[in-house]
């Protein structure tokens, strides 16, 4: 295709947000059926940018060309009508719709249905055709798995004409399977003319599909490269500008005295049904128990229960010995008994967006004395105190008063984990702490997991990265269907030995 | 989807409201100019009606201050995502709540009676809407259904106890006997005349002193308290508040009944301070005109009063120009109102939107 204009070209674009320079002078070229990948830490600006080419916002300088032609593009329509497309990190479907309604809607074609769904047919089987994009068109889009409702929004696109097709963070949500089987569509896509642009954390994803790859740091483009001529670390050191260590480097553990039990835990969630069926555990004082498993086979139950947020069924839940349910039986008791929470989902739980950084970084612990005496908050207090906590965990930007949702990814964890690990906590219960979270956090996260479990506090870690599990975890649980499938250590074991455990294949069988 | 709205702060809460109520006028204008008065002229009128004497004036803030109560009533529940629109019944169970206490010790002398009455206003509005919210949390009935037939209970309540039991005998009407002296919540010109300060006479009194102290007091509620802190996670993601440790049922109890207390407040202003005895119906609407009041204030105890004060003004403003104007009627000034709540509520976003770009145009050629 030499000769053609690139699909994609960026120039000088600028975009600031107040005193914020999110994209600083940003160039991208991006050649028509290839699969390009952006890569660069949360706040590095690769979303602003893709928001920019969608629609969402606009860019305060710069040009985009789409094949050559110089556009403007100020909503997500006139994206769609530019032939752009973006499958979102989280889905925007109506789950009680089915397949076709989902990719109908907004292009319903008229006041009648019938019409405009018969047309829609005919795109679709012909899209399934072209891609081997089998899906059914009148499943309910709520009962179909994650990796097929992410099929629905790539359908989305591509039925309102998409020949360039942003992905962001497509994986996050995937099985390793399934997010073999998105790689190889993007692919076949892509050997259709169709350009991908795939906006991802995980490098090892960018090597496996791409065909080149930019580089983003702090708004700026730093490197644009082509994957077959570099490397996982190459690519980490320039996202962060400095070398950064993939492998965790850690001592051997020094258990202590057993912290917390867990016997013959029973899990319903609230519709009835059983989620954990009867768990036996321990965990030892500086350890670090790594629980994996794929995500939804009761591990953010379990968590869920041991914080005390939701009451388990049958089953007891002792720390040093004594039951939490009749000591400590709410999520404020298990905080003043050292049993601390980083939740799985910090959007809707450890944070709250609306609020300054200030407030959020007291979420749970609002009620202290330090923060306020009597019934009194006091505001200097929090916005001191989180001042110190900005400087001590390398949170930016460094303003307390800046709202929670303005930070990135890693910040907004970091956020969580500040809060959470400077109330001394003698049991921490870790949910995905690096999801969503870039290189260079992800391994300040793992460094302070590491320091606590060297300091003596029990760690419960749940994570669907196997990487994390393997390289944090001194012994491994895995859970799958809501029963222990097995125990490993991480010298005893190895991906394919935990993936059989994961998919419910227990050690007899194996 | 659209690009988020960020606007400066200052802007948020001044200019947006201000542009809302130009936008409310012209079209208000539109329609005077269609029944063949001049647009102008009924401005100036309605201007001069509310602010051109100290008559005016003290009409103007004497009704201002009933929709502070109800505005900050609706605001504090909204902080905690409720949406309490039983502002009148909460009102008319606080004017029980303060006769009952008056019809009773309203012998004792005044520094005993009023605080009394005033807690009492405060305490029957503040379980008038407990109630509801105790029925949400524990049976799962959304409160702004329970709160609109708590309306209509408070009601039916009040006209029952008025002719069968605490009216006044051989009444017609159906209130109960005027209250002593010692009952009544000075007028601002009475209290001001002990200090030799004369200003004309009218129905303000010192409920508006008690509705800035409650302003004062919500937004130290709201914003440094822990309990305003309980409240305001709880209405902006209830699963971080389950998270944190805080209890979302005993918060929206608390609210609602906060919510309540300062609704009842507005019986303080019509019953102690104004009509001296219970009388039906004496909430007339504020309650509900509140809600437009804390939308517009943004929820804010100061773009509260501020709100106050403008629908004060269009209320008293509007009845001077009825007089003026006889084919500008009051229905008219009910219609103008309605539309500065609609410009300044829920078509907002036809303002802000575009003034938003504007500010980002503004900015990208500062930068």
């Amino acid at each position: 295709m030499a000769g053609q204009a690139p699909a994609i070209s960026l120039s000088s674009i600028d975009k600031r947000f107040g005193e914020v320079r999110a994209n600083k002078d940003v160039n991208l070229t991006v050649a028509r059926g290839s699969v390009h990948g952006i890569v660069g830490e949360n706040g590095a600006g690769k979303s602003t940018l893709m928001s920019i080419l969608y629609g969402f916002y606009e860019a305060d300088r710069g040009e985009i060309r789409i094949n050559g032609n110089l556009v403007r593009i100020r909503s997500p329509k006139e994206a769609i009508a530019n032939g752009i497309g973006m499958v979102h990190q989280h889905f925007m479907l109506v789950e009680p719709l089915s397949v076709i309604e989902n990719v109908m809607l907004g292009a319903e074609g008229g006041a009648m249905l019938a019409k405009g769904e018969a047309k829609m047919r005919a795109a679709l089987a012909k899209l399934s055709a072209d891609y081997g994009l089998a899906i059914d068109p009148d499943a309910i889009v709520g009962e179909l798995p994650v990796g097929l409702q992410q099929r629905v929004e790539i359908l989305k696109a591509l039925v309102r004409g998409a020949e360039i097709l942003i992905l962001d963070e497509p994986t996050a949500v995937l099985t390793p399977d399934e997010a073999e089987q998105l790689f190889a569509l993007l692919h076949a896509l892509a050997g259709q003319g169709k350009t991908i642009v795939l906006i991802t954390h995980k490098l090892h994803e960018i090597m496996a599909v791409t065909d080149h790859v930019s580089v983003m740091r702090r708004g700026e483009m730093v490197a644009t490269l082509e994957t077959a001529a570099t490397s996982p670390a190459e690519l980490a050191d320039r996202m962060v500008g400095r070398h950064v260590l993939l492998d965790v480097s850690k001592g051997p553990a020094h258990p202590g005295a057993v912290r917390l039990t867990v016997e013959n835990l029973v899990i319903r969630d609230a519709h009835g049904s059983l989620k954990v069926k009867n768990i036996n555990f321990s965990l030892r004082a500086g350890e670090i128990l790594g629980l994996a498993g794929v995500a939804g086979n009761g591990q953010s139950e379990l968590l869920e229960a041991l914080a005390g947020i939701i009451q388990p069924t049958l089953g007891r839940i002792l720390l040093d010995g004594d039951d939490l349910a009749l000591t400590a039986p709410t999520p404020a008791d298990r905080r003043t008994h050292g049993v601390l929470h980083i939740p799985e989902d910090r959007q809707r739980m450890g944070l709250v967006s609306a609020f300054s950084a200030a407030e959020s970084m007291i979420l749970g612990f609002q009620s202290e004395v330090a923060f306020g005496s009597g019934p009194m908050l006091s505001t200097e207090a929090v916005r001191a105190h989180t001042e110190t906590q900005m400087e001590a965990y390398d949170i930016r930007p460094r303003d307390p008063s800046l709202k929670t949702s303005k930070f990135s990814g890693g910040n907004q964890q970091k956020i969580v984990l500040a809060r959470e690990i400077e109330h001394h906590p003698k049991v921490l219960l870790v949910g995905q702490p690096t999801r969503g979270v870039d290189v260079g956090a992800i391994e300040f996260i793992h460094k302070r997991l590491i320091a606590l479990r060297d300091a003596g506090v029990a760690i419960l870690l749940v994570s669907v990265e196997l990487d994390e599990i393997m390289s944090l975890s001194d012994r491994i649980i895995v859970m799958c269907g809501g029963v222990i499938t097995g125990e490993r250590t991480p010298e005893t074991t190895n991906d394919r030995d935990l993936g059989l455990l994961m998919a419910g294949v227990t050690e007899r069988a194996a | 989807m659209s690009a988020p709205i960020e606007l400066p702060k200052w802007a948020d809460v001044s200019l947006v409201p201000v542009l809302a109520v130009i936008v409310a006028f012209l079209v208000a204008g539109l329609v005077v100019l269609g029944i063949g008065e001049s647009p102008v002229r009924a401005s100036i009128l309605l201007v001069q009606g509310a602010l051109g004497s100290g008559e005016g004036i003290g009409y103007t803030l004497y009704y201002a201050t009933n929709f502070i109560f109800t505005g900050l009533a609706v605001a504090v529940a909204f902080h905690a995502g409720l949406f309490n629109i039983g502002g009148e019944g909460q009102a008319t169970m606080g004017g029980l709540g303060a006769a009952l206490i008056c019809l009773k010790l309203d012998f004792l002398p005044w520094w005993i009676v009023l605080p009394l009455a005033i807690m009492g206003a405060m305490a029957f509005g503040a379980v008038w809407a407990f109630i509801p919210g105790w029925l949400q949390v524990k049976r799962g009935s959304h409160v702004v259904i329970t709160t609109i037939m708590f309306n209509f209970l408070a009601a039916t309540l009040v006209v029952y106890l008025l002719v069968n039991v605490i009216g006044k005998p051989g009444s017609m009407s159906p209130e109960t006997r005027v209250f002593e002296a010692s009952a009544h919540l000075p007028y601002l010109h009475e209290a001001l005349a002990a200090f030799g300060i004369t200003i004309p006479q009218s129905p303000l009194n010192l409920s508006f002193v008690i509705a800035l102290v409650a302003s004062f007091l919500v937004w130290l509620l709201i914003w440094h308290t822990k309990l305003g802190y309980a409240i305001r996670t709880v209405g902006h993601s209830p699963s971080a508040a389950t998270y944190a440790g805080i209890s979302i049922g005993k918060i929206t109890m608390i609210t609602m009944a906060i919510s309540g207390a300062l609704a009842g407040l507005l019986a303080v202003n019509e019953i102690l301070g104004v009509q001296g005895r219970l009388l039906l119906e004496f909430s007339s609407g504020y309650g509900f005109i509140g809600i437009a009041v804390a939308l517009m204030g943004r929820a804010h105890p100061l773009g509260i009063i501020l709100a106050a004060i403008l629908f004060g003004m269009l209320y008293q403003g509007g009845t001077e120009l009825s007089f003026e104007m006889p084919r500008v009627t009051r229905d008219m000034i009910v219609a103008i109102s309605g539309l500065v709540i609609l410009f300044a509520g829920a078509l907002d976003g036809l303002i802000r939107r575009p003034m938003a770009g504007a500010f980002a145009r503004l900015l990208k050629s500062e930068g």
